[in-house]
Order: C-alpha cells, then sequence, then structure tokens
C-alpha cells in the first residue's frame, strides 16, 4: 500500500478510497513524551489544512492538520488509554485516525519515504 | 535605603566590568528626552521603618475593625476565628517568598501542600477532582460558566436569583465580551427558593444553571431537584457556596448532582482583609472533564529514583503553552491563601469542621430567634446555616449607618448590594459565626428596637 | 573574579564524595532532610486541633432537610503535628529567603517584613468589604494613595485597582479597549502581539474575543517596526507590547509603535510585567502607552507565596478612562484621586464603565503591601532601584558572555534580565541541564525556554534586591555550568543529585493523572 508523507510530519497509507494518518517517528521524537492525543470522532468531515487532532506532551500541544479531505471512519481508541502508543510506534499502532479519500488527486504533491527522507535530514 | 545591598564602591566595580561610565548610561535606549534624571517631583522621598509603620498606622486607624464592633455582615466574606497557627506557618520564608512550583525538585513544599488542598477541597465539596485554586469565587464562577459552554457546546446560562450579585455583574460584564445570553432573575423577598420556576426555565439550548448553596439571603435550595431538571435538559449544574464552613453541616453539593461546584474559600483560614486576596475554589464531579478545567493542578507521580513526588500538570491547558487556545487566561492561583486554606483545614479535620458548623449554627438560630422578637423585624428565612435575612420596617441602608456610629455593623443591607431598590430597601443579611456571643445579639436586638421604634 | 561562598569552599578545592549512599538510613530521612507524608496518611477524622464545643444533639436544627449524610473524610491534625507537617513541607522549598532567585520576568525581589506587619494591622486585616463607607475610611485612603503612586509614576490618567493578577490586569486592559472601540461603533477584530510575548498576551486577547496574529521581532531582539507599521490597518483594535521586553531590552522605537498605533486607529496595551526596570526612569505614559498592567507581586514586592495571590491594577490613558470597570480610582479635575464605585459612578460620570471584575474592591492585602514598599523608597529609592536592578543585570551579562551565547548582547545594554541561549552546548546538553545543575549549585534556576524566539532561552533576572557577593557567587556557578555544558559532562544530565527529589516524571504525571489522594472514605 502507498505511503505519503506531508511537510507537517504526518504520514499518510492510502488503502483503496480509505486513509490511515498518523506523526512520523520524526514528529514523535521532536514533540518528546505524548501524553495526550485527541483523535476527531468518525463521521466527522474533514477538509485538507484543517485542524484534525491534537498531540501533547508534557511541554508542547500541536495540532495535526488534515492532509487530504475525506470523512473520518475511525479515530484510534488505543490512544486514549496508552498515548505513549505514538512514541513507541509512530508509524503503526500510534495511528491517529482513519478517512475516506474524498479527492485523490489531493495526494498529488505529497512526498514519498524517499523524499521524505531527505526532506527531513535537510531540516 | 535598606532593602538596596549595593554599596557606590560596588557599583563602581561593576560598571568598570560592564565598560559603562554610569547606571544612568544603562538606559541609553530610553529617549533622552523622556529619560527622567532625577526622582519624579511632588512625591514624598525615601522613610524608614518607624515613618512607615506610623503612617500606614493612621490610616489603619481610621477604620473600624470587626474586633472593635458587634459584627454581623457576611454576603460571601465572613468573619471567623483563624488558629494563630495559620499566621506563623503562611509566614514561614519557604512558603511566603517562594514562587509558583515550576522546579519540582525544590518545591516539594509547595507542591506536596497543593496535592492535599486539591483533595480537602474535593472532599468538602464531595467532588472527584478540585484545581490548586482560583482568584477568588466570583472569577471561578465565571470559569465555571465557560467551561460548561465549552463541555456542553451551548450558549444560553442561567444564573438563578440567589446568586451573590457581584458573581452575577462579574458573570454579566465577561458576558458581554463572549458569545451567549445570560439570564438572570433579581431575588425577591420571599423566604422560598423557587426550585419550580427554575426547572421550568430550564431548556435545550441551556448550557448550565448556576444556583448559590446557601444564597445570598441565606436560604438553602434544594439541588438534587434542579440537578436532575438540569441533567434532564443535557444542561450542566454548577453550584456556588461562598461559606465553606457551611458544608460541615449541609450535605456537599457533589453530593447532590452538581457537576461544577465553586466557591469562595476565605471563611477557612483566610481573614476579612477588606475583599482580598481571596481564595476562589473550583472543582468538578466528573474526572471526564479534567481537560476542560481551568487553572493549575498538581499531580502525583515518582522521581527518577522511584520516590513518590509531585509535579504541576496537565499545562498544556494553560496559557503559557496554548496561548490562544488556553482554557483561560489565567496563570495564577492563589498559592498563600491555599495553605491558609489547607493548614486550617488540617488543623479542623472532620470533627473539628462539624463542630464549628454546629456552634455557628447554633449561634445564627439563637440570634434569629432574638431577632424576631424584636418588634417590626420579620425573620424570612425557613431554613438556612449561619447567615439569615431580616425585613424591617425601614430603609435597611440607612439603618446599617445609624448602627454603625455605635459600632454595631448590623449587616449587609439588600440595598447596598442592589442599589436599583425594587422591594428590597428594607432587607438585611445577618450573617453569624463562632466569633459572636450572646452579648452581640443582646446589642443588636436593643439598638434596633430604638432604631424601628 | 572575587569568589566568595561563605563554607570557605573555592574552585580548586577538592570537594568529598558524597557519603550519603554509603549510609543508608532505615527512615529515609537524611538528618535535617525528612521526608513527610500526606495528611491523608497522618491524620485522623477524630483528631482536632482547634478545641471547639462538642455539638449539642438536642440543639435547634433549621437545615430543614439538607443536613449533611455523608461524611466528608477530612483528616485532622493536632496543633504540634500539624506546625512539624507544614514546617517539614516549608523545608523542601527553594525561596528568596535562602538565596538567589533569578527568574527571568518574575521579578523575585526580597519582600520586606515590615509589609507583612502592617497588612496585619487590625483596621486592614479585619475589616469587611461591605461595611458602611464612613468605617472604612481608611481602607479607601489605601486604595486612594496607592492609586496616586501608581499614576504618577506611570504618567497615567486613572487606574483600575481591582484586577487580581497581571494577566486579570491584561484582561481588563483589553476590555477598556474594547469598550472604547465598540463605544465609536468600530468593530476591528484583530490584535497583534509580537512572537516575544508572554503567553497570557495572547491568550488574553483571544479570551477578550479577537483574532491574534504575530508580529516578528528584528534581528536586535526588538519589534520589527517596519512589519508592524506595514500590517497596521482599520481592522488592528490593539498591539500588545512588553516593554521593556521579554528579550530584556528596551523597545526604543516605542514612541513610534504607539503613534503608528494611534494613527490607525488602535490603541497601545503594554504589558507591566517588566516595569521594574524602568520605574522612576521613564514614565510609559509619556511612550503613548494607552493601557498597562502592573504586577504589585513584581514590582512592588508583595509575595509570590508560591504562586499568588497577586495583584494586577492597570493604568488608563485619558481615552480609555471613561471605560474603566467598577470600583475604579481616577485623578479628579482639582487634582484629588477618588474611588468610583457603583453607586456614585453617575455623579462622577463614569458611566461608561465596561462592568464589574471581581467581587469587592480588589486586593486589598497586597494594595496595603505594596503601598508600604513604596513609602518606604519613595520617589528617590525607587529609582535607585530600577538602577540597581538594571545595574545588576548586566552585569551578569558582561561577567557570563563570554561562557553563554548573548544572543542579543550586541543590541545595547539590557534592562533589568540578561538572555543567553544553549548555542555552543555539546551534543545532548540542554538549557534544562544547566538549570538543574544550578539547583544542586544552590540557586534556584533562571527562566528557561522562554522568550521562545531564541533557542533553549535562560532568562536571568537578578533584581536590585542581591548584593555583588551574591552576584558573584552565581557568577562562578554558571560559568562552571557553561563549561561543563561544552563539555557535555553527563552528570549534568541527570543533575540535581542533591535536591529533596531528583528528576520528576512528568510523562507519568499527565498521561495518568492523580490528582486526588484517594482512600475509602
Amino acid at each position: 500500500m502507498p505511503r505519503y508523507f506531508t511537510e507537517e510530519h504526518e504520514w499518510i497509507e492510502v488503502d483503496g478510497d480509505a486513509a490511515t494518518i498518523g506523526i512520523t517517528d520524526y514528529a514523535q521524537e521532536q514533540l518528546g513524551d505524548v501524553v495526550f492525543v485527541e483523535v476527531p470522532q468518525s463521521g466527522t468531515m474533514m477538509t485538507k489544512g484543517k485542524e484534525a487532532a491534537v498531540v501533547e506532551s508534557v511541554k508542547a500541544a500541536s495540532d495535526v492538520y488534515a492532509p487530504i479531505s475525506g470523512e473520518v471512519l475511525e479515530g484510534n481508541a488505543a490512544l486514549e488509554d496508552d498515548p505513549a502508543l505514538v512514541n513507541t510506534s509512530p508509524e503503526e499502532e500510534g495511528w491517529f485516525f482513519k478517512l475516506t479519500v474524498a479527492d485523490a488527486g489531493e495526494l498529488d504533491g505529497l512526498m514519498d519515504a524517499a523524499a521524505y527522507k531527505a526532506f527531513c535530514e535537510s531540516l | 535605603m535598606r532593602y538596596l545591598p549595593l554599596t557606590d564602591t560596588d557599583r563602581a566595580a561593576m560598571l568598570d566590568v560592564i565598560g559603562a561610565p554610569s547606571v544612568d548610561a544603562l538606559f541609553a535606549d530610553v529617549p533622552s528626552d523622556l529619560y527622567l534624571d532625577g526622582p519624579i517631583e511632588g512625591l514624598p522621598l525615601a522613610a524608614g521603618e518607624m515613618a512607615v509603620e506610623k503612617h500606614m498606622r493612621g490610616l489603619s486607624k481610621q477604620n473600624l475593625a470587626a474586633a472593635d464592633a458587634a459584627f454581623f455582615c457576611g454576603a460571601g466574606a465572613y468573619r471567623h476565628h483563624v488558629p494563630a497557627t495559620v499566621d506563623h506557618i503562611i509566614q514561614r520564608g519557604e512558603f511566603l517568598t517562594a514562587y509558583t512550583p515550576y522546579q519540582p525538585e525544590i518545591a516539594q513544599g509547595t507542591l506536596q501542600m497543593l496535592f492535599e488542598f486539591q483533595t480537602q477541597v474535593a472532599r468538602l465539596y464531595g467532588c472527584e477532582i478540585a484545581n490548586a485554586s482560583m482568584y477568588d469565587g466570583s472569577t471561578a464562577c465565571w470559569e465555571a460558566i465557560v467551561m460548561a459552554a465549552r463541555l456542553t457546546k451551548r450558549n444560553r446560562i442561567f444564573i438563578t436569583d440567589g446568586v451573590h450579585p457581584h458573581y452575577v455583574s462579574v458573570a454579566q460584564t465577561m458576558a458581554k465580551f463572549t458569545p451567549g445570553d445570560v439570564d438572570y432573575a433579581y431575588p425577591v423577598a420571599r423566604a422560598e427558593v423557587g426550585e419550580d420556576a427554575i426547572c421550568a426555565s430550564i431548556d435545550e439550548e441551556t448550557s448550565c444553571v448556576v444556583v448559590q448553596y446557601p444564597d445570598i439571603m441565606g436560604r438553602i435550595p434544594d439541588l438534587q431537584q434542579i440537578a436532575d431538571a438540569a441533567h434532564e435538559k443535557g444542561a450542566l449544574l454548577i453550584v456556588v457556596n461562598t461559606e465553606p464552613v457551611a458544608l460541615g453541616a449541609l450535605e456537599a453539593p457533589g453530593n447532590l448532582g452538581a457537576d461544577i461546584v465553586v466557591g469562595e474559600g476565605q471563611s477557612i483560614g483566610v481573614g476579612l482583609q477588606f475583599g482580598g486576596p481571596y481564595l476562589g475554589l473550583f472543582a468538578i464531579t466528573n474526572r471526564k472533564h479534567v481537560r476542560q478545567m481551568p487553572g493549575r493542578l498538581c499531580g502525583e507521580t515518582v522521581d527518577a529514583d522511584g520516590k513518590r513526588g509531585f509535579v504541576l500538570t496537565l499545562s498544556t491547558r494553560e496559557q503559557h503553552i496554548r496561548r490562544e487556545k488556553a482554557t483561560s487566561n489565567i496563570c495564577t492561583n492563589s498559592g498563600l491563601c491555599a495553605l491558609a486554606f489547607s493548614v486550617h483545614m488540617t488543623l479542623l479535620g472532620e470533627k473539628g469542621l462539624t463542630a464549628l458548623a454546629a456552634e455557628n449554627h447554633r449561634l445564627a438560630c439563637q440570634a434569629a430567634d432574638r431577632l424576631a422578637q424584636v418588634p417590626g423585624v420579620t425573620v424570612m428565612n425557613d431554613a438556612f446555616f449561619n447567615e439569615f435575612t431580616i425585613m424591617v420596617d425601614t430603609d435597611a441602608r440607612q439603618l446599617v449607618r445609624d448602627l454603625a456610629k455605635q459600632d454595631i455593623l448590623a449587616g449587609v443591607s439588600l440595598g447596598r448590594l442592589y442599589p436599583d431598590g425594587d422591594g428590597r430597601e428594607n432587607g438585611l443579611v445577618i450573617a453569624v459565626t463562632e466569633t459572636n456571643t450572646e452579648e452581640d445579639f443582646e446589642i443588636l436586638a436593643s439598638a434596633l428596637q430604638e432604631a424601628l421604634s | 573574579m572575587n569568589q566568595i561562598n561563605q563554607s570557605g569552599w573555592k574552585p580548586g578545592t577538592p570537594v568529598p564524595a558524597d557519603r550519603g549512599e554509603e549510609y543508608p538510613t532505615v527512615t529515609g530521612n537524611k538528618a535535617l532532610m525528612l521526608e513527610e507524608r500526606l495528611i491523608f496518611e497522618l491524620g485522623r477524622t477524630d483528631t482536632c486541633g482547634v478545641d471547639l464545643p462538642e455539638p449539642d444533639p438536642a440543639a435547634p436544627n433549621r437545615l430543614g432537610k439538607f443536613a449533611r449524610q455523608q461524611a466528608t473524610g477530612l483528616p485532622g491534625l493536632s496543633e504540634p503535628e500539624t506546625v512539624r507537617h507544614y514546617t517539614r513541607l516549608s523545608r523542601q522549598n527553594y525561596a528568596i529567603d535562602l538565596g538567589l532567585f533569578p527568574l527571568g520576568s518574575c521579578t523575585m525581589k526580597h519582600n520586606p517584613r515590615l509589609n507583612e506587619k502592617v497588612a496585619r494591622m487590625p483596621g486592614f486585616a479585619d475589616v469587611h468589604p461591605l461595611q458602611p463607607v464612613d468605617t472604612v475610611r481608611g481602607a479607601l485612603g489605601v486604595i486612594n494613595e496607592l492609586a496616586h503612586w501608581l499614576i504618577e509614576l506611570t504618567g497615567m490618567h486613572g487606574v483600575a485597582m481591582t484586577p487580581k493578577a497581571g494577566a486579570h490586569g491584561e484582561l481588563c486592559g483589553m476590555l477598556c479597549i474594547r469598550a472604547a472601540l465598540e463605544a465609536r461603533g468600530d468593530a476591528r477584530k484583530v490584535v497583534l502581539v509580537p512572537e516575544s510575548a508572554h503567553g497570557t498576551n495572547p491568550a488574553t486577547a483571544a479570551f477578550a474575543g479577537y483574532e491574534v496574529e504575530d508580529i516578528p521581532a528584528a534581528p536586535d531582539g526588538r519589534v520589527d517596526l517596519a512589519a508592524m507599521k506595514a500590517r497596521l490597518g482599520p481592522d488592528v483594535a490593539a498591539v500588545m507590547i512588553t516593554n521593556p521586553n521579554t528579550c530584556g531590552l528596551f523597545e526604543s522605537e516605542m514612541k513610534a509603535i504607539s503613534d503608528a498605533v494611534h494613527a490607525a486607529g488602535g490603541f497601545v496595551y503594554c504589558d507591566g510585567a517588566n516595569f521594574n526596570a524602568i520605574m522612576g526612569r521613564v514614565r510609559p505614559g509619556d511612550l503613548g502607552i494607552d493601557a498597562m498592567h502592573i504586577n504589585l507581586h513584581k514590582t512592588f514586592s508583595t509575595p509570590h507565596g508560591g504562586g499568588g495571590p497577586g495583584s494586577g491594577p492597570v493604568v488608563l490613558s485619558e481615552a480609555l478612562c471613561p471605560y474603566g470597570p467598577l470600583p475604579f480610582t481616577a485623578k479628579m479635575p482639582d487634582g484629588s484621586i477618588q474611588l468610583v464605585e457603583e453607586e456614585n459612578a453617575a455623579e462622577h460620570g463614569h458611566t461608561e464603565t465596561f462592568g464589574r471584575m471581581a467581587a469587592f474592591h480588589g486586593q486589598m492585602g497586597m494594595f496595603t503591601r505594596a503601598l508600604t514598599y513604596i513609602l518606604s523608597h519613595g520617589a528617590d529609592g525607587l529609582r535607585q532601584a530600577s538602577g540597581d536592578a538594571v545595574l545588576n543585570a548586566n552585569y551578569l551579562l558582561r561577567s557570563l558572555d563570554d561562557v553563554f551565547d548573548a544572543p542579543f548582547g550586541d543590541s545595547g545594554p539590557c534592562m533589568h534580565e540578561a538572555l543567553f541561549s544553549d548555542h555552543g552546548f555539546a551534543e545532548g546538553m540542554s538549557t534544562l541541564d544547566v538549570a538543574k545543575g544550578l539547583i544542586d549549585e544552590g540557586f534556584h534556576p533562571m527562566t528557561m525556554y522562554f522568550p521562545l524566539v531564541v533557542h533553549g532561552a535562560m532568562l536571568v533576572e537578578p533584581t536590585e534586591t542581591e548584593s555583588k557577593a551574591v552576584l558573584d557567587q552565581f557568577i562562578v556557578a554558571m560559568r562552571s555550568l557553561g563549561e561543563r555544558a561544552k563539555a557535555g559532562d553527563e552528570a549534568l544530565k541527570t543533575a540535581p543529585h542533591h535536591a529533596p527529589r531528583a528528576r520528576l516524571d512528568e510523562a507519568q504525571a499527565a498521561r495518568k493523572p492523580v490528582l486526588t489522594y484517594y482512600t475509602e472514605v
């Protein structure tokens, strides 16, 4: 399944017309110990670029923006009890939410793994 | 100047290190035409301890202290005996001159005290979680209203008629700058609270109902009835308490259906001080709401060696991290007043609080019975704790002023609280605490009898 | 450099190893370092430290059906146990009374004990806020006299005394601005805030109903005047500026900023947190400020008390005075200062007030302390205090800027605080490590990671009440820590080693919050 990355350090894995979204290993490293994640409720309509979730570490709170538009299918309930999953498994178990891909065209211009790696190294 | 340790020799040596010719030169970035090159004219110059103390004592003497009067004022601020231990502890420099505990390794004293304070408040209020305090009762009340709006995503708030008028003014002021409506009904001089009318006013748009317990006239509303009605419509019940000693005798609001309980903590440990600093208390019954709570919170954790310790926590709710997205712009609590409250509450414990409340109630009953014997006086309340309202057949505001000339501070007139009248001019709110004596009651009763005859 | 240390230790003297680990105790106590349990573990609900009459079950009861059924479970202690509990806790706190407390922007100066004595005089401590006015003339006199000083020191027109703390004062000032704009039918929506501002500024502007936009800082650490001018327009309600700013610099273009904002129809709010640097040296009113809060607990020495109570009166320009909250203190045409309350607001033409911010008259207990402090200093002493505060900060800046990076060291003298960054530290070493190292050296750390515009910021504010000897000792400690941070000394990563607690697990505290002590009640 293709996986895309954004300059806001989110990853998007597309499976047909659904996508799973989380934050990257680089992002969790920058945040430090994640203590709380607020994920969107299913049924919420997301617009690309708008605030979709909140992730908090001890000292910082960051908004996570919707990388593409779509309807939320599911928020990751496991994060409520165990926000540390974002640190231990950011790109697998620590996913944030799944949503429908409203416009596959919005995926154009996102980075692949190699491009994202180069992007992080340039920071 | 006794507070400034530098000597001229020091200053010269330091300027040498800095490479500046004078202290004035350090202010080079201030436009020279606006720089003051000497003390502001017309203001007094430095004074020694004796002179300053004498001046301040002169101002102090122009006031009638409660201890020098037959004293019955309440209405949101109460005179209780504060044990000498309380003032001793809060004057320890390690508490008095510490900052907010942002470096927990060297602030465990303040932090453990706050954790204890939070638990004491939660238990007093019958709640799950209390914060580390707010400015005062009136601002805590407004913060509760805003929190309820965040939780319910509704904007219509309903403040009932027994809530302290200053608290209502604060809410009305703040609401002017916030979306949503504030409903408020003026109190009418009657014995009953009118729970049925309150319940009937709650609808699907209502975010919260704010009820004071006991209320500004000393009446005791049926919280459970209002809570049930509010919850049925999806609204929250905010209970305001301005006299925490009452909760030694009355059921805790959290046990009667309140969702948020706020109040003024001044009665326990903090003196009258002409209105401040006081102590805002804030607690919730549903721990799931904690991330929407305003104010500082202290939590338990462990240190790197595994020892129990305490830290300020969930600070991502607060202004220094969330900036414009914070739950509130508040960035302080009322730490030293919280300490005073906590020390006093520790001295009391459940046994002492119960005994203190019983003594307040006993004396208040005695006072009400005595005043009811005065011709022209009607006691309005059926139920009350340590404060009740009487009606007299004259303007109570003027009556209070007249009695003050005989060193009797007879209470707070409803006319003072509600300057626009509406039939409340003859009401007088009388508070009685353990500091009152039977002699006080005789003095007040005779003076009233004379004034009203 | 004169290396002073009361114990006689000086750099190079061998330090004996900490023998604590070798000789553990069964109690966990270490002589004067005493562990203390919670009152819920020490106390009992049937113990009481106050003598009260036993309740009489036969006494009349007018509580109706609301008498308490459920026990509170509040533990009690006898008086000696209480004194000991809190005394033991107190000894786990750092405090100004113990040593230097150089928290930038917090102005941790000496708290004179005369202030405490005066605040406890019965005429101030034992009066009710709703006593008849004729019985509290002296209390109102204190408010008026303090108001007079604040107005004169700032060159402003009136002062709202009731705000309970700095952030509350900010809100008061912003609500005055909003009321003034609304009075002229001007619905401006945007407030500009420099990115170096205190977090309260954007929080306050948002709370007052405004959209917040950042303005960048220029490379010298001051507000980018050109960028700000470019953003000004008919939608900008106000600019919130901190002066001296949080980089420790005086905004030398302040007058030009104010003039530009006024020309665009907006107002200038000044965060007065740093007023200690300029009192008696320049008056904010002369710089075109419209509203500024004054933290009595910073500039005027009222105690911080482990986190409050504060007090934040707001001085206002003539344009904003009509909108100030009640009770309000204003200069009358004859020069006298008058307290305006609800009942005499009309009489004094104060009918456009935006309302009330808190019950009663404000933080009276802080007013008596602040006035006592001000009278002790006098106009000359206050001017000397700001001079010494700035001198002390510059002395630290120039004594440390060869070890620590001072990002704005070339931007002229600093005001009352010196700013450093973590530039030049070894990989993996942070500002936090230096701060925790300072704890071991017996100092309270400086403000860390603020302002946000400087990486790993360390903001050091010594205040005027520190002697040169103390500053020299601090310099020795800081230089040593700076060298260790540059060298990558791993021991710093686990500091403090000598405090009552090692570093605390803040992640655990936030992930599974335990905010209340639980027992079966």
